[in-house]
C-alpha cells in the first residue's frame, strides 16, 4: 500500500514514516509544506495520504485545503487528516463530498499504533474514520432529534460514527452483532435515514446528519 | 546662590527681555495676517491654503515663547492636537480651525505683545538707568550745571553731587539685574494664561495617548498569545505525540524485536526530556518562575548570570512591585539585555534599577559599538510598547562608537514591604 505523508515537523514526519513502514506500508513521498502537497497528491496518486492540517507557509489549515482540493480533482482520493485539535467544522468540510475514504483524527491517536494503522488501512479502503472527539462533540450538541434515541442507541451511534463495523461495535460494547444491527436499524428509523447494509455508507449518513 | 550665578541669570534675563521686545513687535503683523486670512477664507478658498501657513507661523512664534518661559522656570506645554494622518488640505484646514488652541494662540498675540513690550522695556530700562548713573560724571561735565540730574539729586550742581550718582547708579543697576528674571517670569505667566493647554485639551491629549497605547497593548498581547500557541503546538504538543507514537511502536516491537524496542524506549525518554526543556523555556517566556519567587531584583540578577557577557546589577528595589509592573519591567530589561548581547558587540553591561518615589527607573548600558536605532528592530519598539501600557517611557542614547544606554521609567507603587525569611534571625 502506497502512502504519502504531509507533516512539517521532522520529528513527527520521521516517526510516522517509521511507524507505517514497520507495518509494511510503503511511504512513497513525504511533504513538509502546503504548496507542495496538492501537486504531490495528484502526481503520486497514493493509496492513502496522511496529512497534517496545519502546514507552512501560513500555518493555518493548508493541509485541509489541499486535501479537499485534491479530492475534487481525484474524487474519493483517500486522505487521513491529522491535527492537534479537532473541529466538527473541519469534519463537515472533509465530508462535504459525501464520498468515503476520509479520516479525521487527533494526532494523539498515533500512540495506539495498531488502531492507527488500522485507521489508515480503512481509509485507504474507502472507509470513513472520525475521531471519537469529533463524534462526541457532535453528539453533545443539544439537538432535538437525538433525544428520541435511547442511551444504548447513542453509544452504538457514537461507535458507528467513529468508523467501526457492526462486529467492531459489538466487540467494543460487549453485545452480539445481531443486537448491534437491531440498534442500528432502530437508529436509522428514528432519524429517518435510508436503510443501508454498507458500513461506510451508514457512517457517512450518520455523520452528515450530525454535521448538518 | 553664588554672586556670579545671580549676575549671569540677570544678564540672561535682560537679554531675553530684549528678544521679547522684538518678538512682541512681530506679534502685531502676525495678528493682522491671521485676521486678514480669516476674512479671506470665503473668497475663492484662498484661506484654505493661507490659514494653515499663517497658523504654522503663529504656532512657531508661540512655541518660542513657551520655550523661553520654560528656560525661566515657567513651563508652558503645547496644547495642539495631532494632525490628521491622511492629510488632505481640507482635513488640515478643519484640524486647524477646530483646535481651540488655534484661537487661544490668536487671542494671545496682542495681549502677549503688550506684556512682552512692558516687561521687556522694564527689564532693559532699569539697568540702563543704573549704567547711566555710573558713567554720569563726564556726561555732567559735558552737559553743564543745572541741566542734568540723577536719582535723588536734581539738578546736579557740583562734582561732589556728580560723584554721588555713582553709588546710586550701581544700586539701580544691581536692582535691575536682580529683578530681570522676575520680570521674565511675569511675562511668561501672562503667556501661560493663554498658551498652556486648558484642562479640556489636556484630557483630550491624554485620551488620544491612552487609545494609542491601548491599541498597541492589545496588538502586542495578541501577538504574544499567538507566539505561545505556536510554541506549544510545534513544541511540547508535537513532542508528546511523537512520544506516544514511539512508545506505541516499542510496545508492538517488544516481543518481535526487543533490541529495537529498547532503542525506541531510549528515544522516547530523550523526547520526553526535550519536551520538558521546551516547556520550561516557554514558561520562562510567559512569566519567569524566578520573577514569581524573588521579584524584580532577584529575577534580573538571575537573568544577568545567564548571559554570555558579564553584567553587573545595581538595584535598590527590595519590596515586591505590583505583578503587572514587575513583569513589564522585567521583560523590558530582559529585552534590552538581549539587544546588548545580540547586537552591540559589548564585553560588559550593567543594569541599574532605582526607585525614587513612585517611579521605577531602570538603566541598561554597555560598552559596545553603539548606533542602535529604535526604528530598525522590533526589540526597542517592543520595550516602548510594553512600558507605554503602564505610562512608562524609554529613552535611548546610542551614538555611533557607543556606549549605548537605555533608560526606562515606569510609574509604580510598592504593593507590599519585603518580608524576608531571614529577617527574624539577623
Amino acid at each position: 500500500m502506497r502512502v504519502v505523508i504531509a507533516e512539517d515537523l521532522a520529528l513527527l514526519r520521521d516517526g510516522l514514516t517509521r511507524l507505517l513502514r514497520a507495518f509494511d506500508l510503503e511511504v512513497v513521498a513525504t511533504v513538509d509544506n502546503g504548496p507542495a502537497l496538492l501537486p504531490m497528491l495528484l502526481e503520486a496518486k497514493p493509496d492513502v495520504a496522511v496529512v497534517d492540517v496545519r502546514l507552512p507557509p501560513t500555518f493555518t489549515d493548508e493541509g485541509l485545503q489541499a486535501a479537499i482540493a485534491a479530492r475534487t480533482r481525484v474524487p474519493g482520493l483517500p486522505i487521513l487528516v491529522l491535527s492537534q485539535h479537532v473541529e466538527p467544522l473541519y469534519a463537515r468540510e472533509l465530508l462535504g463530498d459525501r464520498r468515503g475514504g476520509v479520516g479525521y483524527l487527533l494526532k494523539d491517536r498515533v500512540s495506539d499504533v495498531t488502531q492507527f494503522v488500522d485507521a489508515v488501512r480503512r481509509v485507504a479502503g474507502g472507509g470513513t474514520v472520525m475521531d471519537p472527539e469529533v463524534v462526541g462533540r457532535l453528539l453533545a450538541r443539544s439537538r432535538g432529534p437525538l433525544d428520541v434515541l435511547t442511551a444504548r442507541e447513542r453509544e452504538v451511534l457514537a461507535e458507528m460514527a467513529a468508523g467501526r463495523s457492526n462486529a467492531g461495535v459489538a466487540a467494543k460494547l460487549f453485545v452480539t452483532e445481531k443486537a448491534v444491527s437491531k440498534h442500528i436499524n432502530n437508529i436509522f428509523a428514528k432519524l429517518g435515514l435510508p436503510p443501508s447494509d454498507d458500513d461506510n455508507r451508514r457512517v457517512l449518513a450518520v455523520l452528515t446528519y450530525l454535521n448538518a | 546662590m553664588e554672586t556670579r550665578d545671580w549676575v549671569r541669570d540677570g544678564l540672561r534675563a535682560v537679554g531675553a527681555g530684549v528678544l521679547a521686545i522684538v518678538l512682541a513687535v512681530v506679534n502685531i503683523p502676525l495678528f493682522l495676517l491671521f485676521v486678514v486670512t480669516l476674512v479671506l477664507t470665503p473668497v475663492l478658498g484662498v484661506g484654505v491654503v493661507l490659514l494653515p501657513l499663517v497658523t504654522a507661523l503663529i504656532r512657531a512664534r508661540a512655541q518660542l515663547t513657551r520655550r523661553m518661559g520654560a528656560s525661566f522656570g515657567v513651563p508652558i506645554r503645547p496644547p495642539y492636537r495631532s494632525p490628521p494622518s491622511p492629510g488632505g488640505p481640507v482635513a488640515r484646514y478643519r484640524w486647524i480651525v477646530t483646535d481651540p488652541a488655534t484661537w487661544r494662540d490668536a487671542a494671545w498675540l496682542l495681549p502677549g505683545a503688550v506684556a512682552g513690550l512692558v516687561f521687556g522695556v522694564l527689564s532693559l530700562v532699569i539697568p540702563l538707568y543704573g549704567i547711566e548713573g555710573i558713567v554720569l560724571l563726564p556726561l555732567w561735565i559735558w552737559l553743564g550745571t543745572g541741566l542734568y540730574g540723577y536719582g535723588f539729586i536734581w539738578p546736579i550742581q557740583s562734582v561732589a553731587d556728580g560723584l554721588l550718582s555713582l553709588p546710586q547708579g550701581a544700586l539701580i543697576l544691581a536692582i535691575g539685574i536682580a529683578v530681570a528674571p522676575y520680570l521674565r517670569r511675569a511675562d511668561a505667566r501672562v503667556a501661560r494664561f493663554f498658551l498652556d493647554p486648558t484642562s479640556n485639551a489636556e484630557l483630550r491629549t491624554r485620551v488620544t495617548r491612552l487609545a494609542e497605547t491601548r491599541a498597541d497593548t492589545v496588538d502586542a498581547q495578541a501577538a504574544e498569545l499567538r507566539r505561545i500557541e505556536r510554541d506549544l503546538h510545534d513544541g511540547a504538543q508535537a513532542r508528546l505525540v511523537s512520544l506516544g507514537m514511539t512508545i506505541g511502536l516499542a510496545e508492538e516491537m517488544v516481543l518481535r524485536d526487543p533490541d529495537t524496542a529498547r532503542r525506541l524506549l531510549a528515544e522516547a525518554r530523550e523526547v520526553s526530556s526535550t519536551a520538558l526543556v521546551e516547556l520550561r523555556h516557554l514558561v520562562r517566556g510567559i512569566h519567569p518562575p524566578v520573577l514569581a519567587e524573588r521579584g524584580l531584583d532577584g529575577a534580573i540578577r538571575a537573568l544577568a548570570l545567564n548571559l554570555p557577557i558579564p553584567v553587573t546589577v545595581d538595584s535598590d528595589v527590595t519590596g515586591r512591585l505590583p505583578t503587572p509592573v514587575e513583569s513589564a519591567a522585567y521583560f523590558a530589561v530582559a529585552e534590552a539585555l538581549a539587544n546588548v548581547t545580540r547586537h552591540s558587540g559589548a564585553t560588559f553591561a550593567y543594569v541599574s534599577i532605582h526607585r525614587p518615589g513612585d517611579l521605577l527607573r531602570m538603566e541598561v548600558g554597555d560598552d559596545g559599538h553603539g548606533g542602535a536605532d529604535p526604528a530598525a528592530g522590533t526589540g526597542l519598539r517592543g520595550i516602548e510598547r510594553r512600558l507605554a501600557a503602564f505610562d512608562g517611557t524609554m529613552a535611548l542614547s546610542s551614538p555611533p562608537g557607543g556606549p549605548t544606554i537605555v533608560t526606562m521609567e515606569l510609574p509604580c507603587a510598592l504593593s507590599s514591604p519585603k518580608t524576608s525569611l531571614s529577617s527574624g534571625t539577623g
